[in-house]
Order: C-alpha cells, then sequence, then structure tokens
C-alpha cells in the first residue's frame, strides 16, 4: 500500500497467494505404532508433513534387567540377556559371559571360542537380515522382506539345533559353553549358508538398484561424522560415516584375530549407505564362518574346574566330591572375585559394553549394559528434524533400534 | 607402550585427580573430583581425540566394604585413533548427589544422565532437561539404589490428562 493515505485496490502480486492459516500439530507415533517395531513414543510437531520438533520417549518395554541381575548368580543372568537383543540373543550371551571370564581371569578351550564366533556370526546374519528385510517392508516391498524372513527361519533352525530354542537362546556358561554342537552340525551350517547367500541376492535384486527404495533411502536420515561420535553410535551405523572402528578388528577377542575378513566402511551417513553396510557385512560374516568351521580345533568346549563349570552328571551321581561342588555351584553359583570390569564385543547393532562389578559372592553386585541401540537412538531427533514425516520410517528402520535393549 | 590417554589427563591436570588405579584387568581408571569433570571432558575430547561417546552409570556402595561416599559414577569414551577406552569416575555422597554435567562436552551425556538421575537419584548440574528416561514421572523412588526392595510396589497412578494433542479449534480454546 502507498505511503499516502490513497487507498490502491489493486492487490500486490504477493497478496495473491492465500495462506492457509495453519498451526503446527502435535502427533503422537506409537507406542504401539505399527512402524516402531518395539514400543517407543514419538512426540512429533508437524507443519504440513515436515517435522519441526521431535521427541523421543522409550521406557515401555522397562523389565528392570539390571536390579534382576542383581538379585541371581551370574549364570542365571543368561536368560536375561537373552532379551536384550531377541534378533541376535548369542552376541548377548556370549558378551555377558566373556566380560564375566575376564573378570574371572580366566581363558576358554579354544573349541569353545570358534563355536562363539559361529554362533555370534550366525546371529549377525539374522539380524541383519531381520533390519533390511524389515526396511524393505515398510517402504512398500513386500517380497524382500520374505526371503529375509526366509532366511532367518534357516538360521534360527541351526540355532535351535544348537541351543534348544529359536530365540531365547540362553547359550554358554562362564567358562565355555554348555554343549558341543550336534554331530553333522557344520555341514548344516555350510549348507544354510548357501542358501541364505542366494536369498541375500535375491533380496539385492529387489532393492538395491530399486528406483522406489534409492529414491525413499538416498539422502535421508543423515548424520554428520561428529554428531554421530558424540552420540555414542558403534557398529554398521557408526561405519556408514566413515569411522573404521569394529572391536573385532580393534581389540580381538575370541579368535577374531585369527580369521581373514574385512570391515567395509562407507562415507555418507545416510539410509542407503546404511542399508549397503549391512549387504558386506553379511557377506564378512558368511566368510568368517566358513573359516571358523575348517580351521576349528577337536577338545572340550568347557573349561574343567569344578570351582567354575558343573561336573560331569555321572560325577554327581557317584562321588562325594562331584556332589559338593554341584550343589555349591546350583545354590552359591559361580564365585567371582571382587573387582570391576570394562568389556565390550561387536555384536549386530554395534558395541554391546559391560560394565560389571564384583563384591566376591556369587551374584553381580552391579551390572550395567551399555546397549547400542540406545545411544544411537538418542540422536534420532537429530536425524529426522526438518525432513518429512516420511523420512522418518527408513531412518528409524536403517538404526535398527531394538525395544528390549534400550530400554532394558 | 606410549602414554595413554589417561596418562595426558593426569599430566596436564594434577589438580583434578583424587586417585589414579588399575582394575583386574590391567585397565586404567581416573578418579576424578567432580567440580573438575567439565574441565577433564573437554580435555579428553579436544585435546587428545576421545570423542567416542560409550557410556554412563553408577554404582550405589551401600553394601560394599568401602562404602563413603556412597555414589560412584562411572564414565566411558573412546577414542578411535588411539584405539583405548577411558574410564572415569566421580564419587559422591548420598547427601549432595550432584555432579556437574558433561551433556555439552558430549551429547550422548544426555541421555546417560537422564538413566542415572533416573535409577540413582543423582542430579547433573546445568542439564537443564533432567527427566526420567525409562520410568515414568510419578514413579516414586530410584529402583537401583541398594535401599529400594527388589519387590518394592508403587502406588497406582491416575492416568493424566493429555495436554499435547491438539484437537483443533474448540476443545482447546482459541489458538
Amino acid at each position: 500500500m502507498a505511503a499516502d493515505d490513497t487507498y490502491d485496490p489493486t492487490p500486490a502480486n504477493e497478496e495473491l497467494e492465500a495462506h492457509l492459516q495453519t498451526r503446527n500439530m502435535v502427533v503422537n507415533l506409537g507406542p504401539a505404532h505399527p512402524a516402531t517395531h518395539g514400543t517407543v513414543r514419538m512426540k512429533i510437531e508437524l507443519d504440513g508433513e515436515t517435522i519441526v520438533k521431535s521427541d523421543v520417549e522409550v521406557g515401555f518395554l522397562h523389565r528392570g534387567f539390571q536390579k534382576s541381575c542383581e538379585n541371581v548368580t551370574w549364570n542365571q543372568c543368561l536368560p536375561y540377556t537373552d532379551r536384550l537383543n531377541y534378533v541376535s540373543s548369542l552376541g548377548n550371551n556370549f558378551g555377558f559371559l566373556t566380560a564375566v571370564e575376564s573378570l574371572m581371569r580366566i581363558e576358554i578351550p579354544d573349541r569353545a571360542k570358534y563355536l562363539r564366533v559361529i554362533g555370534a556370526e550366525l546371529h549377525r546374519l539374522a539380524d541383519h537380515l531381520t533390519a533390511t528385510g524389515a526396511l524393505g517392508l515398510e517402504l512398500g516391498g513386500f517380497a524382500p522382506f520374505l526371503y529375509a524372513i526366509e532366511g532367518r527361519e534357516l538360521i534360527f533352525d541351526r540355532v535351535s539345533e544348537l541351543t534348544g530354542a529359536r530365540l531365547t537362546t540362553s547359550f554358554g556358561r562362564v567358562g565355555g559353553l554348555n554343549r558341543d554342537a550336534p554331530p553333522g552340525w557344520f555341514e548344516k551350517v555350510i549348507k544354510t549358508l548357501d542358501k541364505v547367500k542366494e536369498l541375500r541376492a535375491e533380496m539385492d535384486a529387489l532393492l538395491t538398484r530399486n528406483r522406489i527404495f534409492v529414491d525413499r533411502c538416498k539422502g535421508t536420515g543423515i548424520i554428520s561424522t561428529e554428531d554421530a561420535l558424540d552420540h555414542g553410535f558403534t557398529g554398521p551405523c557408526l561405519r556408514a560415516n566413515g569411522v573404521d572402528y569394529d572391536i573385532r578388528k580393534a581389540r580381538p577377542y575370541w579368535v577374531y584375530d585369527r580369521l581373514d575378513f574385512e570391515v567395509p566402511v562407507f562415507h555418507n551417513g545416510d539410509n542407503f549407505d546404511r542399508y549397503l553396510i549391512r549387504g558386506v557385512e553379511m557377506e564378512q560374516s558368511d566368510r568368517m564362518i566358513r573359516q571358523a568351521i575348517t580351521d576349528m580345533p577337536g577338545g572340550p568346549v568347557i573349561l574343567d574346574d569344578w570351582r567354575i563349570v558343573l561336573p560331569p552328571k555321572t560325577e554327581v551321581y557317584s562321588t562325594i566330591e562331584g556332589v559338593m561342588a554341584h550343589f555349591k555351584l546350583v545354590m552359591e553359583g559361580v564365585q567371582v572375585p571382587a573387582g570391576e570390569v570394562y568389556s565390550s564385543t561387536e555384536t549386530a547393532n554395534g558395541e554391546l559394553g559391560w560394565y560389571l562389578v564384583s563384591d566376591g559372592s556369587g551374584r553381580p553386585y552391579k551390572c550395567h549394559v551399555r546397549a547400542p541401540g540406545f545411544h544411537i537412538l538418542s540422536a534420532l531427533p537429530k536425524m529426522i528434524d526438518g525432513r518429512m514425516l516420511a523420512d522418518m520410517v527408513p531412518t528409524f528402520d536403517t538404526i535398527n533400534m531394538i525395544g528390549g535393549e534400550v530400554e532394558q | 607402550m606410549s602414554s595413554t590417554g589417561l596418562d595426558e589427563v593426569a599430566k596436564a591436570l594434577p589438580h583434578a585427580i583424587e586417585e589414579r588405579y588399575l582394575d583386574r584387568t590391567g585397565a586404567q581408571w581416573l578418579v576424578i573430583k567432580r567440580e573438575h569433570l567439565p574441565e577433564v571432558g573437554k580435555l579428553l575430547k579436544e585435546a587428545l581425540d576421545f570423542k567416542l561417546f560409550i557410556s554412563i552409570d553408577a554404582v550405589d556402595r551401600l553394601n560394599l566394604p568401602e562404602s563413603t561416599p556412597r555414589f560412584e559414577v562411572v564414565y566411558f569414551v573412546y577414542s578411535v585413533s588411539r584405539k583405548e577406552h577411558a574410564r572415569l569416575k566421580v564419587r559422591v555422597t548420598e547427601d549432595d548427589p550432584e555432579i556437574p554435567t558433561l551433556r555439552f562436552v558430549w551429547q550422548g551425556a544426555n541421555w546417560g544422565e537422564r538413566l542415572t538421575w533416573d535409577f540413582y537419584g543423582i542430579r547433573f548440574k546445568g542439564h537443564g532437561d533432567l527427566r526420567r528416561m525409562l520410568l515414568y514421572e510419578e514413579f516414586k523412588g530410584h529402583p537401583l539404589r541398594k535401599d529400594y526392595a527388589l519387590r518394592d510396589r508403587q502406588p497406582l497412578t491416575p492416568e493424566r490428562p493429555i495436554k499435547d494433542i491438539f484437537r483443533g479449534p474448540g476443545t482447546n480454546g482459541p489458538a
């Protein structure tokens, strides 16, 4: 309008657009939204379809993991660790046992170390298959999910032959493993790996060059390397940001230093790189399992020390020493010397750390778990704020947040 | 072996160190005086390249032989270039469980500190957003304290009124 008092009815150009009178809308996503695999609640403030501000609320799946562990014996903690990352529970079982063993300063037999590598890598395969399959599913492709789940079920069949359970494995004991692989199991594993390789190729063909999939993933959910480190990203999500940190290489445990494998590193830090890196890691896991099966020595899978390990049943039923050792271990648990330790292993999602404190009794005094997903989830607002609501879905998938470990 | 990150900290800030020791596995620990914690954090992150945040938690030492001061807060950070973890500890008493925040040094400390507040009741000064992390706001007490009974029960809480959902004009009043 002119500066003087004359009224000019001709509208200016910017007045031609009729702006809607809107205000931001707050939407609750979850706790039971299908796109949040687990029970996470996200409060999202939307301006149209753009996320202005988001807040993540966790804890709906809290089970009192630490408090429970503090009140049972060391070996009895194992079933609780299954339920941390329930897609790859062997990784948690073995990670926890490794921490306890390093606190006790005991070395487990070689065959047990190889078997732990095979178990952990099998479950890494299963975990990555689930993550990438679910990513495809939630972006509208149902077929890759079916291939992924078929492969995962084959792996779970092998795991249940080894441990007796598909998901809640509770496998291994302080000092090694509670049983050896059944006869003919390794041949079955090789065959399974071949089959899974075919299924992975199918998935790859359906997803990696799929226009819709690539468009939804490339350039979305980006986080800078600095922020990723700052928030505590580890595992595939950190390596998709160009940081070469894998505990299997940085501080090799079990027999990872004897195996020939590579750690893939990608550089864009977006959803597509986090998808690609899981594909390459599955190839490497496949390689490691085959090597471990070839190189595996014979011998026992658990220590022969009745202060730590239950004696064989023939001894329990026929000798007084056997009965005594059995009774003490069942009633009092493994005696772990007083002290503290921080120990970590590389699970499918990243660094699974344990800070254990023992007061010298048969129960943990403190059992802190550093779940990789917890720290990755804490950066989610940073990855989705200012972006479209639809980008939230692949981002949530590729960080592969698992409710069990995040909410303890 | 060359000097570790914690050696460097002890050299640069001797006044901040309360104790130095090795644990059973040979790992090095530093016990930091709490008022110097942000200083040590900044040094570790900016000068010594401990950029990867790992974790925070606390220990209630109530039933341990050495039980004063009662709480120990533990910090873990990692340096990718040095390939080592740094393990830090701060001790606080039960009467004054307050520690300066590290949230503005490592952003990952935000959720970790909320978790420690939630389960141990240790306050982080200057945090600014110290809500409970996993439990709900009405929860009474801090369950990982050793004097919180295993089978303790919480009272039922009434349903919270929904305030954070905008239901269009009319129900919530004008914009």
